[in-house]
């Protein structure tokens, strides 16, 4: 971490008594896409704000390729930001915003005209330069944004919630062009969003944060797959938690319902007797018998609701429920409410949550 | 409904009539200068006569110093209210307001007392001195209108994203006030600009204690000592103020159009 492109070091901040950043540590590597995931209020934005200079840290340290710019100016960082609400200027054209950087630096007209040309081509406008923002759907926009952040060759981009003013198409198709830009240039970027699927899909690296700390930093697979708390399992992607009553720590025996599991791993903090969660994906959870799936719990079909090309199920099992997926089957009808249901999958899937 | 549309109309004719009969009247009377026959010869004399284009010259001149004045005081004031002391907003809106409730002879007296030639600030011992004074109390006379149509301007746009874009650009404060926030409200200061310069025009108090030759005064003097022309001059008057009005109208049609507020 100490050799990381931009290293983030036990920030705090507080708003009069109210702490919204605690003790927040990252380093991100050069060329690295890392993208802060969490819901509103969670802190997420004040970091991003902190990195580019807009608010003071209470307390740490903010370095960007070795250089500690904790306390210069948002100006003197050379830093790229794009915002959720565009920001571009009104009174200027597309090449004007785009120049816009260029302009304040010095650069002389024609690399600069040259660089607003190579900047359009990039974000695949080049017939548009001298467009006014009102002009230009909010996606543009977006991308005029991210044309200006870039043009001045910033050491860093930061990304505030660019997509989250725009429709989930454009969203979509926007996401996949800030990736293949950044991945082409190879800058480093911070995306900050609330939106899970946006975070999975384009991040080499995920801080998932909650009041104000970060409760974890993976790979999107890690995160997914080994959320390390209660808040992370709940937070990304939909989830299925077991109350358990431990039986046999050592030999990782879990009582859920009526039922017996036994877990692939002991239960070394564990006490016989103690409840302890169990957390389970429904893409994990299958109806009939599967190879690997070599636990199962019965229990009451509760809901079916259909997604098109999935079908999610829900099962009663007594103090617990389960949510399932499976895909649809023109030739399958789907179960009914009130059928019995025994639901299968594999122990080595199941989550033992820390809090 | 029908009985609540008549009174609509005739509280409209009523209103209507309140402001146009005396209109009317003035230029009907400005127009009979010449017996027997309408005529602009009331019109010709005003026109015609130096002092109308010295005072007229002299007061345009004022109010465009002034304007410039107000432009560099409130522009960068409302700016920064805005984006970093938005709890200071209600104290500095009843400032702006004082010049309303405090007649100008005060604040002239004021001026009188504070600035003679004795004071260490004696701007009243030379006639630049007054002129500079007068610029300033006339720019404090259009406070309100100056700081109303500044703040208004800055409503429509979003202040604190558009100055983050600016800085994190590489942007100081000076690049962001000319090169962003005041061309976005251009037409916002265009329109106290022109509120400004009827005030300016039609002020007579402050002019006339401090002894300049401004329009006021001649305005004063002329409808002292004549019959038909201090009438064209009061019609004269109400078309510059009601062409300043068109313009400010006619400009709002070209102000930008925001970025900020996404579809």
């Amino acid at each position: 971490m100490a050799d990381a492109f931009l290293n983030i070091q036990s920030v705090k901040n507080d708003y009069g008594a109210t702490t919204v950043v605690q003790d927040f540590n990252l380093g991100v590597e050069a060329g690295e896409f890392v993208s802060f995931l969490g819901p509103s209020g969670c802190g997420k934005t004040t970091v991003l704000r902190i990195v580019a200079g807009f608010e003071t840290p209470s307390a740490g340290a903010i370095m960007v390729g070795g250089r500690d710019v904790t306390n210069l100016k948002p100006n003197q960082r050379n830093i790229g930001m794009v915002f959720q609400a565009y920001a571009l200027f009104p009174n200027l054209t597309v090449a004007q915003n785009i120049g816009f950087g260029l302009k304040v630096a010095g650069v002389p007209r024609a690399e600069a005209n040259a660089r607003v040309a190579e900047m359009l081509d990039i974000i695949r406008l080049p017939e548009f330069g001298g467009r006014y923002p009102y002009q230009l759907s909010g996606g543009q926009q977006q991308r005029v944004a991210l044309a200006r952040a870039l043009a001045p060759k910033p050491k860093l981009l930061l990304l505030d919630e660019p997509l989250s003013a725009l429709d989930a198409k454009v969203r979509v198709s926007l996401r996949e062009e800030i990736r293949s830009i950044q991945k082409k240039l190879g800058i480093t970027t911070v995306f900050v969003t609330h939106d899970q699927e946006e975070a999975l899909s384009i991040s080499d690296r995920i801080v998932v944060m909650y009041g104000g700390k970060a409760e974890q930093i993976g790979t999107p697979f890690e995160i997914y797959n080994r959320p390390a708390t209660r808040f992370v399992a709940n937070f990304v992607g939909t989830l299925n938690v077991l109350e358990g009553t431990v039986t046999d720590a050592a030999a990782g025996k879990v009582r859920v319902g009526e039922s017996e599991i036994v877990l692939k791993q002991p239960l070394s903090d564990a006490k016989a007797g103690a409840t302890l969660s169990l957390a389970l994906r429904p893409e994990a959870i299958s109806l009939g018998r599967r190879p690997g799936h070599d636990s199962s719990l019965s229990g009451l079909i509760s809901d079916v609701s259909f997604l098109g090309s999935v079908i999610r199920i829900r099962v009663d099992l007594g103090k617990n429920a389960i949510s399932l997926d499976t895909f649809n089957s023109p030739a399958t009808p789907p179960p009914t409410v009130g059928d019995k249901a025994v639901v299968n999958f594999a122990a080595s899937d199941l989550l033992v949550l820390a809090v | 409904m029908k009985a609540g549309r008549t009174w609509a109309w005739l509280t409209f004719a009523a209103g209507t009539a309140y402001f146009f009969i005396p209109l009317i009247a003035t230029l009907e009377f400005s127009m009979r200068m010449r017996r027997g026959i309408y005529s602009f010869d009331a019109y010709q004399v005003v026109l015609g006569d130096v002092r109308f284009q010295q005072t007229f010259g002299y007061s345009v001149l004022v109010s465009i110093f002034t304007i410039l004045l107000g432009v560099l005081i409130v522009v960068p004031a409302a700016y920064w209210i805005r984006l970093k002391m938005p709890y200071l907003r209600p104290v500095v809106e009843f400032i702006t307001l004082l010049p309303l409730i405090i007649p100008a002879i005060v604040i002239v007296f004021g001026y009188i007392r504070m600035y003679g030639s004795n004071s260490p600030l004696p701007f009243l011992a030379t006639a630049r001195g007054t002129d500079l004074l007068l610029i300033i109390g006339y720019a404090t006379l259009a406070l309100p209108y100056m700081y109303r149509a500044v703040d208004t301007g800055l409503r429509t746009i979003d202040v604190r994203t558009l100055t983050e874009a600016a800085q994190i650009l590489g942007a100081g404060w000076a690049t962001i006030i000319a090169r962003i926030i005041l061309p976005n409200v251009l037409i916002a200061v265009l329109s106290g600009a022109f509120l400004t310069f009827a005030i300016v025009i039609g002020e007579f108090t402050m002019a006339s204690l401090l002894n300049r030759p401004a329009f006021g005064p001649y305005l004063q003097n002329i409808g002292a000592n004549r019959a038909y022309e201090p009438a064209a001059l009061a019609v004269i008057a109400f078309a510059i103020t009601w062409g300043c009005m068109s313009v400010i109208q006619v400009l709002s049609r070209f102000a930008p159009k925001s970025a900020n507020q996404p579809n």
